[in-house]
C-alpha cells in the first residue's frame, strides 16, 4: 500500500497517495471535498458541458480506497457535492454506488459550505464531530486544537533542476490538519498563499499526494 | 482609362506619382466578386486595396459601412487609418474612416454600431465580435467590399480560418460583398486565391511587378562561425560594422531568448554607442511603443528583433535586414527582407549570418532557392473543426439558426470546403450537448432547438461566448516589473513578461535578460515577477517563448542536394573542407536515403541519424528512437536533436536499423508516447478554449480564480480514460500531429527513405556529426528520474528544514506564488 505515516496531535496517521487520510486504530478513512455533480452544476450555471465524469472518477478512487483500507468508518469532511442540488440531482446508478459503500460501514457527512444541509442520503450528517483526541470539521477554526480540515484545497510546488513538480497536499502542524481536495475537478490553493501562511505554523509540513508521497517543509 | 476618375489622377499627379498598373488594374477588376493582389512590399499594395473604394464612394457618398478593411495587426489598422486620411482629405472626399479593434473605448463602439462609418478598419477577432450581436444584420446591411491585408500571413493560421468563416457569415448578410486579399509574395498563389473566394466562386489573381531581386548574401566575417550553438555572437563586430555603414538595419532573431542574448553582448561591444533599440514580443507594450516612435523617427541605427516586426508598417528608414541564425524557411526570409528599403523598384539588402557551420549550408541553401524564386510552403489541410466550433457558438449568440443553412455558409467558405456534412453535425452536437458517449445534460444543453432552429438555452451564455472570441491563446505569462525601492510594490517600472513555467523556475537571486538587462529575480508580489537591475556579465538566459522554427522540408531536400555537389566553391574554405573531409571518413547524406553513422566515443555507443525532418519531428523521432532502443536492450542513455539530425548515445551499439523505422512500430510507439504527453495536454487546451469547452483565462480570472478553477490537464486525462473518441480528444491528435511532434514529416522521411537505409560503422566519431556533441539541449532518458529527483529533493529538504525555517535566504526549493 503507498501510504505515508505521520504522527499528528499524538495520533498515528497514513496519508493515502489519492489524498485520502486513514486513521488505522479508528479503522476510518477520510476524504475531503469530493465535489460530486461538479460538472452539472457547472452546466446548470453557466452553459459550459465539461466531460460529465468525474463523479464516476472520485467515487471509483473512493471505492479502491475502501477496498484497500478496509475502512468500517468514513468521515467525508464537507462539500462532498458541488450544491445541494447536485447532490440531489445524481444518476440513478451513482446513488445506488454511494449506497452500496455505505451499506455496513459507519459513514458521517460533515456539513460544507458548498453542501450546507442534509441529503437525502443515510449515515449522518453532522457540523463537526470528535473521535479520541481529534476534531473533524469542514473549515479550519482561529484557534482550534487537534483538528482535522478541508476546504482550502492545498497543493504545492517545488523546483527539481528546473522542473516545476505541483501536487495537491495535506499540511500539518502541530494543532491542524488540512486535507487534499479528493474530488477529480478539484483545483488547488497554493501552500504560499497567505490564507494557508497564516493559518499554518512557521513548522508547518506538507505532504505531497501522488506516487510517492513525500513530506516536506511547507512551501511558503 | 476613363476608369480612374479624376479626383483620384490628380491627387497622384500632385505627389508626382504614377498610379502603378495593378493599382489601375484593381479599379478595373473592381466589380468582380474576388480578386487577390500579389505584391511585393511597398508597391502601394494598401492604396490599391482601396482605390475602388474611394471611386465608388466620391465627393457625396450616401450613408451606411461600404468598405470593410480586415489587418492581423491592431497597430496595423490604426497605422492605415491615419495614411488613409490624408489622401481621402486631399482629394476632398467627405468619407468617415473608423478603426475599431481591441483598443477601441466602449462608447466609440457602440457608436460605430449605431452609425457605421464608410470604410471600417478592423482585425478579424472584432469583425467576428460585431457579427456575434443580434443587430449584426442592420451594421452590415449594404456593405459592398472587405479588403484582407496581409492575406497570406491569415492564410497560415486559425485566425485566417476563423476570419474566412466570418466572411461567410457576412456575405450571407451581404450578398454582394466583393472580397479583396492583399498577399506578399507566396508560393503558391492560387491557394490563397481558394482561401478568399466565396466557393465554389473563383477569386482572380493579379500579379503586381515584383520589381528587382533583392541583393542578398551571407555576411563576411573575420572569425568562422562556431561549431555548434545558435547565438551568432561571433558576428558582432561585422554586424556592428554594417549597422555603422547603413540607415537602419533589421536585426532578425529566430527566438527571443536569442534575440535577447544578441543584443546583450551588441551592446557590449558597441564601443561608439550607436543607438541600437531591441523589439520583441515579450517586451512591455510600453517598451515596444517607445521603440517603434524612435524608429519611425529614425533615431535608431539598428532594431534587434524577432518575428513580431515581421509584419505591417512602415519602419523609416530601413536599408539593411540581417538574419541572425539560419533563415528556416524561404518564405519567412524574402518577407523579412522586404522589410529594407521599401521604395518600389528598389532592391532590397540583406545579409545572413550564420550561426554554425551547418547553417552555412543551409544559409547558401536559402540564397540559392531565393535566387530561383523557390518560396517553401507546407500545404494546410482543411479548416479545424475547433474553429468551426467557436464559429457556431458565435452564430448562436446572434440568434436562431437553421443548421441546413449554417451548413451551405460554412462550406462556402475556402479552408471549409470540404467540410462533410457529418463533420458538420459532429461539431453542431459538441456545441448543443457536449458530445459526450454519456448523456448527461439532457436538462442543461448550451443549445436547444426549438421551432426548428438552434438556440442558446440561456440567452446570457451569449456573454460568456463573446469574451472567448478567438484563436490565439496566450501562453500564461507574468509581468517583469523593476521593484520600486519605495512605496507600493507595484510600482516599479514594467518591463515585460515571461512564462509562468519560467518564472517558476527562478530562485531568489538568479539573474536573467529582458529587454536587454540583467535583472536579479527577487521574489513574485500579486502574479507580478519583482526584479532588481543586476550587474552580473552572465545572465541566466531567459528561455521564456522558445519559439523554435523548423527547417522547411525545401531548404532540407537542397542542403541533401547540396551534399552531393562534387566540390563547394560557394561554400567558405572551413566549411568545404570540412565536408570533404566527412567524404573521406564517413559518407554524406543523400537524398533519398537515410544515412545512420555508429562508433564510439567516450566510452559509449553512438548513433547519429541525419534525418532532416526538421527540428520537430527530429526531437520526435529521438524519442520515439530511444524508446524502441531501451526495449531492444541497447540502454541508451540520452539524446540530443537538431533540424538535420538526432545523436543518441548509450551503452551498446545499433547493429540493425531497419526494424526501428517501420512505419508501424514509430506508429505505435508515437501513440504509446503520446498518452501523457505535455505536448498533448498544452494542444488540447488550446483546442478546447477554441471549440468552447472551456474559459480563456483571463489575468483577472487567474488572480481571483484560486481554487475554484482546475487544469484542463484533469479534463484531458477524464477524456482519455472515459471518452476516447471524443471530439476534442480527436481535434487535438490531429493537431499535435501537425504541430511540435510533427509526425508527419517523419513519416514524409520513411516514405522517401523506405528500405535504402545506410549504416556505416566507424571507430570514431565523424567530422559531420561532432558538432553535435556540443548541441545543447540534451535530453536524458528519464524512466524513474522524477521520482528519483524528488525522493532525494524531498531528503535533503528534511535534513536542512531546520535551517530552511528561519533563514530563507538559503532555501533550495522554490515556489512559484
Amino acid at each position: 500500500m503507498n501510504t505515508h505515516d505521520f504522527t499528528f496531535a499524538r495520533t498515528k496517521l497514513k496519508a493515502l497517495a489519492s489524498g485520502a487520510l486513514f486513521w488505522p486504530d479508528e479503522n476510518l478513512l477520510v476524504v475531503s471535498d469530493l465535489h460530486l455533480g461538479k460538472s452539472e452544476r457547472i452546466a446548470r450555471r453557466s452553459g459550459q458541458m465539461l466531460p460529465p465524469y468525474e463523479t464516476i472518477e472520485t467515487l471509483s478512487r473512493l471505492d479502491e480506497d475502501l477496498a484497500m483500507t478496509r475502512a468500517a468508518n468514513v468521515i467525508c469532511l464537507g462539500d462532498s457535492f458541488d450544491d445541494l442540488e447536485a447532490g440531489q440531482s445524481l444518476p440513478e446508478d451513482h446513488v445506488l454506488w454511494i449506497n452500496r459503500m455505505m451499506a455496513g460501514r459507519s459513514w458521517v457527512w460533515i456539513e460544507g459550505n458548498h453542501d450546507p444541509g442534509p441529503l437525502e442520503f443515510g449515515g449522518s450528517h453532522r457540523a463537526e464531530v470528535a473521535i479520541g483526541e481529534l476534531t473533524f470539521r469542514h473549515i479550519a477554526t482561529p484557534d482550534a486544537e487537534a483538528e482535522v480540515t478541508g476546504h482550502y484545497h492545498p497543493k504545492a510546488s517545488l523546483s527539481l533542476r528546473g522542473r516545476v513538480l505541483t501536487r495537491a497536499c495535506f499540511l500539518y502542524d502541530a494543532t491542524r490538519l488540512i486535507l487534499p481536495a479528493y474530488g477529480a475537478y478539484t483545483g488547488g490553493l497554493r501552500s504560499s498563499d497567505s490564507a494557508l501562511t497564516m493559518l499554518m505554523r512557521p513548522d508547518a509540513r506538507a505532504i505531497l499526494t501522488g506516487t510517492p508521497l513525500c513530506e516536506l517543509p511547507m512551501p511558503r | 482609362m476613363a476608369e480612374v476618375p479624376e479626383f483620384i489622377s490628380d491627387w497622384f499627379a500632385s505627389q508626382n506619382w504614377q498610379i502603378h498598373p495593378h493599382q489601375r488594374d484593381m479599379i478595373a477588376r473592381a466589380r468582380e466578386a474576388a480578386t487577390l493582389l500579389v505584391a511585393p512590399t511597398g508597391g502601394g499594395k494598401t492604396m490599391a486595396g482601396f482605390l475602388p473604394t474611394l471611386k465608388e464612394l466620391g465627393k457625396n457618398p450616401s450613408r451606411g459601412l461600404h468598405t470593410l478593411y480586415i489587418s492581423p495587426l491592431k497597430a496595423l489598422a490604426a497605422d492605415i487609418k491615419r495614411n488613409l486620411r490624408r489622401p481621402v482629405d486631399e482629394m476632398g472626399l467627405g468619407i468617415r474612416i473608423d478603426d475599431r479593434t481591441g483598443d477601441t473605448s466602449q462608447t466609440e463602439r457602440k457608436r460605430q454600431r449605431v452609425d457605421p462609418p464608410h470604410i471600417l478598419l478592423t482585425t478579424p477577432e472584432s469583425l467576428t465580435l460585431l457579427l456575434s450581436y443580434e443587430d449584426a444584420p442592420r451594421i452590415f446591411d449594404g456593405v459592398s467590399r472587405v479588403v484582407l491585408d496581409e492575406i497570406h500571413a491569415l492564410a497560415e493560421s486559425k485566425r485566417g480560418d476563423q476570419l474566412m468563416l466570418a466572411l461567410s457569415r457576412l456575405q450571407a448578410l451581404a450578398p454582394n460583398l466583393r472580397r479583396v486579399g492583399l498577399s506578399a509574395t507566396v508560393e503558391d498563389p492560387q491557394a490563397i486565391a481558394d482561401f478568399l473566394a466565396a466557393h465554389p466562386a473563383k477569386a482572380t489573381v493579379l500579379h503586381a511587378d515584383p520589381g528587382p531581386d533583392p541583393d542578398i548574401a551571407m555576411l563576411e566575417t573575420s572569425e568562422p562561425p562556431p561549431w555548434s550553438g545558435g547565438g551568432g555572437k561571433y558576428a558582432i563586430p561585422a554586424v556592428l560594422d554594417q549597422v555603422r555603414q547603413h540607415n537602419t538595419t533589421l536585426i532578425f532573431h529566430n527566438t527571443r531568448a536569442q534575440a535577447e542574448l544578441f543584443f546583450h553582448n551588441l551592446w557590449l561591444a558597441n564601443e561608439d554607442q550607436l543607438p541600437i533599440g531591441i523589439h520583441h514580443g515579450s517586451l512591455d507594450r510600453g517598451q515596444r511603443q517607445k521603440v517603434e516612435a524612435a524608429m519611425v523617427a529614425g533615431s535608431l541605427k539598428a532594431i534587434v528583433c524577432t518575428g513580431s516586426l515581421d509584419l505591417g508598417i512602415d519602419w523609416g528608414d530601413v536599408d539593411l535586414v540581417i538574419q541572425v541564425g539560419a533563415p528556416k524557411n524561404v518564405k519567412r526570409l524574402i518577407q523579412r527582407i522586404g522589410r529594407a528599403n521599401h521604395r518600389y523598384n528598389a532592391p532590397s539588402k540583406a545579409r545572413l549570418v550564420p550561426a554554425n557551420r551547418f547553417e552555412i549550408v543551409e544559409c547558401q541553401a536559402a540564397l540559392d532557392a531565393a535566387a530561383e524564386h523557390q518560396l517553401d510552403g507546407e500545404a494546410r489541410g482543411s479548416g479545424p473543426r475547433d474553429v468551426l466550433c467557436q464559429h457556431i457558438l458565435v452564430r448562436a449568440a446572434s440568434g436562431p439558426f437553421d443548421a441546413d443553412a449554417l451548413f451551405d455558409e460554412v462550406t462556402t467558405a475556402g479552408p471549409y470546403r470540404d467540410l462533410t456534412r457529418q463533420a458538420f453535425d459532429e461539431c453542431l452536437d459538441f456545441c448543443a450537448t457536449g458530445g459526450y458517449a454519456l448523456k448527461a445534460y439532457d436538462r442543461y444543453q448550451r443549445l436547444v432547438m426549438r421551432d426548428g432552429r438552434w438556440q442558446l438555452r440561456d440567452p446570457r451564455a451569449a456573454a460568456q461566448i463573446r469574451m472567448n472570441i478567438g484563436t490565439i491563446i496566450d501562453t500564461d505569462t507574468l509581468k517583469v516589473r523593476l521593484k520600486a525601492r519605495r512605496g507600493p510594490s507595484n510600482a516599479g517600472k514594467p518591463l515585460g513578461e515571461v512564462e509562468e513555467g519560467f518564472a517558476a523556475s527562478l530562485t531568489p537571486g538568479d539573474t536573467f535578460l529582458i529587454g536587454g538587462q540583467i535583472v536579479r529575480y527577487e521574489g513574485l508580489n500579486e502574479m507580478t515577477v519583482q526584479v532588481t537591475p543586476n550587474a552580473a556579465d552572465k545572465p541566466k538566459i531567459a528561455t521564456f517563448m522558445g519559439t523554435k522554427f523548423a527547417t522547411s522540408t525545401q531548404l532540407s531536400d537542397r542542403i541533401l542536394r547540396i551534399f552531393q555537389q562534387e566540390s563547394w566553391p560557394d561554400l567558405p574554405k572551413h566549411t568545404s573542407d570540412w565536408l570533404s573531409l566527412q567524404r573521406k571518413r564517413s559518407q554524406l547524406p543523400e537524398p533519398g536515403r537515410l544515412l545512420i553513422e555508429s562508433f564510439p566515443h567516450d566510452g559509449r555507443a553512438n548513433t547519429v541519424i541525419y534525418g532532416f525532418a526538421g527540428r520537430n519531428a527530429m526531437q520526435t523521432l529521438g524519442l520515439l528512437l530511444t524508446k524502441r532502443m531501451e526495449e531492444q536492450g541497447l540502454d541508451p542513455l540520452g539524446f540530443v536533436s537538431t533540424d538535420y539530425a538526432v545523436l543518441i548515445w548509450g551503452l551498446r551499439p545499433l547493429i540493425d536499423p531497419a526494424p526501428l523505422f517501420q512505419r508501424d512500430n514509430l506508429r505505435d510507439a508515437l501513440q504509446t508516447w503520446l498518452a501523457g504527453n505535455a505536448v498533448m495536454k498544452r494542444t488540447f487546451r488550446n483546442t478546447a478554449i477554441i471549440g468552447g469547452l472551456i474559459d480563456r483565462m483571463t489575468r483577472g480570472a487567474r488572480k481571483t480564480g484560486r481554487q475554484a478553477t482546475f487544469s484542463s490537464d484533469i479534463l484531458y486525462d477524464t477524456l482519455r480514460k472515459y471518452d476516447p473518441d471524443h471530439l476534442m480528444l480527436e481535434i487535438t491528435r490531429e493537431e499535435a500531429m501537425k504541430g511540435l511532434i510533427d509526425f508527419g514529416r517523419i513519416e514524409e522521411m520513411i516514405d522517401r527513405v523506405q528500405d535504402r537505409i545506410d549504416l556505416v560503422t566507424l571507430d570514431r566519431v565523424t567530422p559531420l556529426a561532432a558538432p553535435l556533441f556540443l548541441e545543447p539541449g540534451r535530453v536524458p532518458i528519464k524512466g524513474q528520474a522524477e521520482q528519483r529527483l524528488l525522493e532525494e529533493a524531498a531528503e535533503q529538504l528534511l535534513s536542512e528544514s531546520g535551517l530552511n525555517q528561519i533563514e530563507p535566504q538559503q532555501r533550495r526549493w522554490s515556489v512559484p506564488y
